[in-house]
């Protein structure tokens, strides 16, 4: 296991995106997804635009378009939403293919549609690009609290903790006769919930005292991440200024 | 992992509401937090600490299963109300907040523009209304283990049902398409179905834990009588 240093959409590379430090990343793709949503919806060319804006993060960043695809996909059930806003919105209504489609629906369906992809996909960018430990550094040195980076460094460990007990738990189950089908696996999952929450609990005690008698005195130690000059910063910002004067110039020139 | 097929989900992409909207409740989320940091560092040391780790983690994990309520449609544990009741409110609302932050940011799960309405509904709203429902009902709690896994149960339900009305507020604040009764119909709809396995997973922690470790429950702290030495009277 990675040990806390990896994650399912994290890629390993050496790119410029990818040693940019954690929280001038985080920063570019907030401003750039809250310019994808300030983006009036009627402004077609401009979401093709910020697009393209992506496109250019991704070949800098040597990240291959389908692997951003496939992950993109846990957007799927806002499509569904997406999918059923022109059935049953109210206003006027257009004819396409026998079916009766409302025009406002159709739009707020494209809206949810364009810029949830969007948005996925500037997400799923960031985490391929910047490493597990990176990222909680990168809070921290965002003036998030160290109680919330203390925590969030902890839950990140758990986690670990917790999947290995459930796979010891399953494992126990299967070993006295437990009949690993989905459906009956997950009925026994549910039910042994509890279970598992006390025994990762105690093991996470065991680990604490561990952790006090190797000199834990409550605080993590310092998070270190360089920080960034101006000239990063300057560059860094680069596809989210333009995402931004695009979403402006999407009120008047389209 | 098993997809995602929430057609409501609680976790929000970006584009369901406006940047207006975001901005607000991503102050409102700053601001709720801010507060929770705050009152929190009385329930929090360093024996605790680890607790909120793991009891965010809990969440994180148990936000993976999802169990079917209709075909087609599936919901998860928002996990204020189990948050609520082990850690209490302030602790508990900081550990989803982190549960959502992280989700944004390693899974792209609900958008980044859309956590602050995110964070508002479940860890805010979800966590102080189940710890509201279940304080409420503390007399019920500490009379017995049973009395407390059915109030677990009442108050998971109602953090689910009540987190959903705040997405029906910030989508007539800032969303658009659809006739707010649907939302009103659709979102409370679905959620009471959701809060009842959100309900029976919240029951089946809390009680196992209470049962094992009635000190961790945080919503029956100081109920139990400590422990007394009574003198047996010595006979030699």
């Amino acid at each position: 296991m990675g040990a806390g240093h990896a994650h399912p959409l994290y890629r390993a590379g050496d790119s410029v995106v990818h040693r940019l430090p954690a929280h001038v990343k985080i920063v570019v793709a907030f401003v750039f997804v809250l310019a994808v949503v300030a983006t009036p919806r009627e402004a077609f060319a401009v979401f093709g635009l910020q697009f393209l804006l992506l496109v250019g993060v991704w070949t800098v960043a040597r990240i291959p378009p389908g692997w951003l695809a496939a992950r993109a996909l846990i957007e799927a059930p806002f499509v569904v939403l997406a999918v059923l806003l022109p059935f049953f919105a109210t206003g006027p209504r257009v004819e396409w293919m026998g079916m009766s489609l409302a025009v406002d629906g159709l739009l707020a369906g494209w809206n949810i549609l364009v810029k949830g992809t969007l948005g996925v996909l500037v997400s799923v960018t960031l985490a391929a690009t910047t490493p597990l430990r990176d990222l909680v550094s990168g809070l921290s040195r965002l003036r998030v609290p160290s109680m919330v980076c203390v925590i969030a460094t902890l839950m990140l460990r758990y986690l670990e903790v917790i999947a290995a007990e459930a796979r010891r738990m399953r494992l126990a189950r299967v070993s006295r006769g437990h009949d690993p089908r989905f459906v009956w696996q997950l009925g026994a999952t549910v039910r042994s919930v509890g279970a598992l929450f006390l025994r990762s609990y105690e093991r996470g005690e065991r680990v604490h005292l561990a952790m006090l008698s190797r000199g834990y005195t409550g605080t993590m130690p310092a998070f270190t991440t360089a920080s960034a000059s101006t000239a990063t910063w300057s560059v860094a910002l680069v596809p989210a200024v333009a995402a931004a004067l695009l979403a402006m110039s999407g009120y008047w020139a389209w | 992992m098993e997809p995602h097929t929430d057609l409501v989900a609680m976790h929000m992409s970006d584009g369901i509401v406006n940047a207006p909207t975001s901005v607000i409740f991503g102050l409102v989320a700053v601001l709720g937090l801010a507060l929770c940091v705050a009152r929190a560092r009385g329930d929090l040391d360093d024996r605790t600490a680890p607790m909120a780790g793991l009891v965010a983690a809990f969440v994180f994990a148990v936000q993976m299963l999802n169990f079917p309520i209709l075909p087609g449609v599936s919901g998860h544990l928002l996990g204020g109300a189990l948050c609520a009741i082990l850690v209490g409110p302030y602790v508990g609302a900081i550990c989803v907040s982190i549960v959502l932050l992280l989700q944004a940011l390693l899974f792209a799960d609900g958008g980044l523009s859309a956590l602050g309405t995110n964070i508002t509904n479940m860890a805010l709203i979800g966590t102080f209304v189940g710890y509201g429902v279940a304080v409420a009902l503390r007399r019920v709690a500490t009379r017995s283990r049973g009395g407390l896994v059915v109030v677990a149960f009442v108050a998971a339900w109602v953090n689910t049902v009540v987190a959903s009305l705040g997405f029906v507020l910030e989508y007539a604040i800032g969303g658009e398409g659809l006739a707010l009764g649907t939302v009103f119909g659709l979102m409370t709809g679905f959620h009471a179905l959701i809060g009842i396995g959100e309900g029976i997973i919240t029951a089946l922690t809390v009680g196992a834990v209470a049962a094992v470790r009635p000190d961790l429950v945080y919503l029956t702290r100081g109920a139990a009588p400590s422990l007394t030495i009574k003198d047996q009277g010595v006979r030699s």
